[in-house]
């Protein structure tokens, strides 16, 4: 048996696929079955140092759903971290006003930093470029609900690799249940050496392209992702490749049934619109999962489940 | 009778001889090691002959025998290090040094937006022999070639 108890969710490389697939059992009974009361008298603690929408309305949806508070910072901008003060003594205040803290920072390891000096539990909710381990286990959630497995998938990643944390500890995860991986995008936004390097070490299986097309036929998820034209060192690069990573019907003429499209969201134009409709899009479902995923973080690391 | 070698740097009675360490690195070490916090007398040798690298340094501390422990994380500046220990004269055992697989508080990390860097953190390193991206730091989970990061 997982015990979650006081656990930190702070990096994908912390969990072991029994851990992961707990979660995601737990997960599933909260969407079956809601539990208002469950952290009843559980107060949790929102730090939002960045902006985020849907991370942070989805946490604290998640906590009040079962009956817990929360106390959060209105604007970062206001916080005594605008003051200077440390990320370490900031979290050594604020754990003594609640029992779990869900935190998002732009430097990387902070959250790694935040659990080390803090009682209790931390929940990685984006640390910078590095880790936001709970979007991947709803992203987990949504191909394991929409395909009934996570081994021996063809899973698509498309768009910019190089700098979307999601992408990377999307693929460390899948790699690990044994998916087969395919990374589609521009030459200049590939996915980074390291990731592939984690990749081969745990023998999983990859393949690199700059078009998906050839491959769609064979795909049970395509997980699409922005592509920033900040990113882009020469604009007119940027105006080369714009179009071919735009998902439109005439893409899913040929893709299986079980075919999904899967996106962190928000999108600016990566899905065209007419796809909404077609039985293949699943990513509103998808960020409604991100509710039951972190329902299931909470109770898990306050231990009432 | 065995032939007399004459000393550059006199022969210790007891306690460490840190040989085969790479040129110019000798320094470093001390300091890497705080060998001066003992208050012990430490001999440095710069640019010495050696058969199998040309050049190199030596440190000699006397009275302390360093533990692997503390003599692998010199492995970071100095690879072909050896670790001597010295009691009565006699060497009585010689190792290589090894890079330990975590190594704390003695690499800065490379990453500028890493929290190591905008906070007093003690830095951690997993060292892998696997590939050329050698290091990944505990706290931003970045991969770097050992060549990169920098000893503080």
């Amino acid at each position: 048996m997982v015990n979650f108890k006081n656990r930190d969710i702070i990096s994908i490389h912390d969990f072991s696929k029994e851990d992961i697939m707990h979660i995601l059992k737990t997960a599933k009974r909260f969407k079956a079955a809601p539990a208002p009361g469950l952290l009843k008298n559980k107060i949790l603690a929102s730090l939002f140092f960045e902006p985020s929408t849907r991370t942070r309305f989805s946490f604290e949806s998640a906590m009040q759903r079962l009956g817990g508070s929360v106390i959060t910072l209105a604007d970062a901008k206001t916080s005594s971290s605008a003051k200077g003060e440390s990320v370490a003594d900031s979290i050594r205040i604020v754990e003594k006003y609640c029992d779990v803290i869900v935190m998002r920072h732009s430097i990387e390891g902070s959250a790694r930093l935040a659990a080390e000096v803090s009682n209790n539990p931390i929940i990685n909710g984006g640390d910078g470029a590095n880790q936001h381990p709970t979007q991947t286990f709803l992203d987990l959630f949504s191909i394991l609900e929409t395909q009934g497995k996570l081994k021996g998938l063809n899973v698509a990643i498309v768009g910019d690799l190089k700098y979307g944390r999601t992408t990377h500890s999307l693929a460390y995860a899948l790699g690990m249940f044994g998916s087969r991986l395919h990374f589609v995008s521009p030459v200049s936004l590939q996915m980074p050496n390291h990731v592939m390097h984690e990749l081969k070490k745990m023998k999983a299986k990859f393949t690199i392209h700059q078009h998906p097309e050839k491959i769609m036929p064979k795909l049970d998820i395509f997980y699409a992702t922005r592509i920033q034209k900040e990113r882009f060192p020469d604009p007119v690069e940027y105006e080369k490749v714009k179009d071919v990573y735009i998902i439109t019907n005439k893409l899913l003429t040929k893709v299986k049934k079980n075919f999904r499209i899967l996106h962190p969201l928000p999108r600016v134009n990566e899905i065209n619109y007419e796809v909404d409709t077609t039985p293949y899009a699943y990513y509103f479902q998808q960020a409604n999962n991100g509710l039951y995923v972190r329902e299931a973080l909470l109770a898990l690391t306050l231990g009432k489940i | 009778m065995k032939p007399l070698r004459t000393f550059k740097v006199y022969a210790i009675k007891n306690g460490t001889v840190i040989d085969h360490i790479p040129e110019g690195k000798g320094v470093e070490i001390i300091d890497l090691l705080r060998l001066r916090q003992w208050r012990k007398i430490v001999t440095v040798g710069i640019g010495f002959s050696s058969k199998k690298y040309g050049k190199k340094d030596i440190v000699k501390i006397e009275n302390k025998e360093l533990t692997a422990e503390e003599a692998n994380k010199i492995a970071i500046i100095a690879p072909t290090a050896t670790l001597n220990i010295i009691r009565n004269f006699e060497r009585v055992s010689k190792q290589n040094v090894k890079l330990p697989e975590v190594i704390e508080g003695i690499l800065k990390c490379p990453n500028p937006a890493c929290i190591t860097n905008h906070e007093p953190v003690t830095t951690k390193f997993f060292h892998d022999e696997t590939g050329e991206l050698h290091m990944r730091c505990w706290y931003c989970e970045r991969y770097f070639k050992a060549t990169d990061v920098e000893v503080m």
